[in-house]
């Protein structure tokens, strides 16, 4: 899904790596499995999703501090990254995606010969 | 529903929140008063509140939490939310780098106060995909009623 040009939160994120890949963490409230969007295209990793606040109907706004309901944040994947092992999942409005590293990129000792 | 409770007349982006700041500070913001209890912008949880024909409304965005650990208190018509979350990042070490430590993590406190016509003794909470829902009836005689016109 491409979402409109309107205005998007960026999500806070977490992003850690070992040895096995990287993790990314993204709040993203309201956002259900359903709405959300992982896309990788290229070397681009693009985060969306739409949150949603439930039935309500005639809502009238009081007070606001959370002004839109997109959110978007892409990142620039490298070379070492094994696009085709993306897994994403979602609790409580918490993303956890990992992506793997290629098999050749992982860390390994290169023995030193003695002549 | 939800487009009315995001979209405000002259809204900036959401992406220039600190911009945003910056020129509240210099021309005042813009006649949408701020609750006295929020007034530092960025904390958690963010909150919205509505109120529509029979009900007030208020989400707090709460992502990532033990919906057993939250908690919700009212007391003289002043609402607070409670909690704390969990600091879920390892230490970085030689196995582990951390490259970015954006979201929240430890205890919070919120407090917003309730409209008068809201009823505090009758209050349901919802957690959802990291949205905590907190509905808080209107007062029956706060209710909008039609008053029959007697010839």
């Amino acid at each position: 899904m491409e979402t409109k040009d309107t205005a998007a939160m960026i999500p806070a994120v977490d992003v850690l790596e070992n040895e096995a890949g990287i993790t990314v963490k993204a709040d993203l409230p309201g956002v259900s499995k359903e709405s959300l969007h992982v896309r990788v295209d290229g070397e681009t990793l693009t985060i969306e999703g739409q949150a949603s606040l439930g039935d309500t109907n005639a809502l009238e706004p009081v007070y606001a501090e959370v002004r839109t309901a997109q959110y978007k944040r892409s990142f620039v994947l490298s070379r070492d990254l094994d696009t085709s092992k993306i897994d994403a999942s979602m609790k409580n409005g918490v993303l956890t995606l990992t992506v793997a590293k290629l098999e050749r990129a992982k860390p390994r000792r290169i023995p030193v010969r003695l002549d | 529903m939800y487009a009315s409770l995001t979209r405000f007349p002259g809204d900036m982006l959401a992406d220039f929140e600190a911009l945003q700041r910056q020129v509240e500070q210099v021309i005042g913001n813009r006649g949408w008063p701020s609750s006295i209890r929020a007034a530092e912008r960025g904390a958690f949880p963010p909150i919205n509140m509505g109120v529509t024909q029979d009900a007030v409304e208020i989400y707090a965005f709460a992502p990532g939490i033990d919906a057993a650990k939250l908690e919700v208190n009212v007391d003289r018509g002043v609402l607070t939310i409670a909690g704390e979350r969990a600091n879920e990042l390892p230490k970085p070490s030689e196995k582990v780098s951390v490259y970015a430590d954006e979201r929240f993590a430890g205890p919070f406190r919120r407090a917003i106060s309730l409209p008068d016509d809201a009823d505090s003794s009758r209050i349901a909470a919802k957690y959802r995909d990291g949205i905590l829902r907190i509905t808080v009836p209107k007062r029956e005689n706060a209710k909008p009623r039609r008053i029959e016109v007697n010839e």
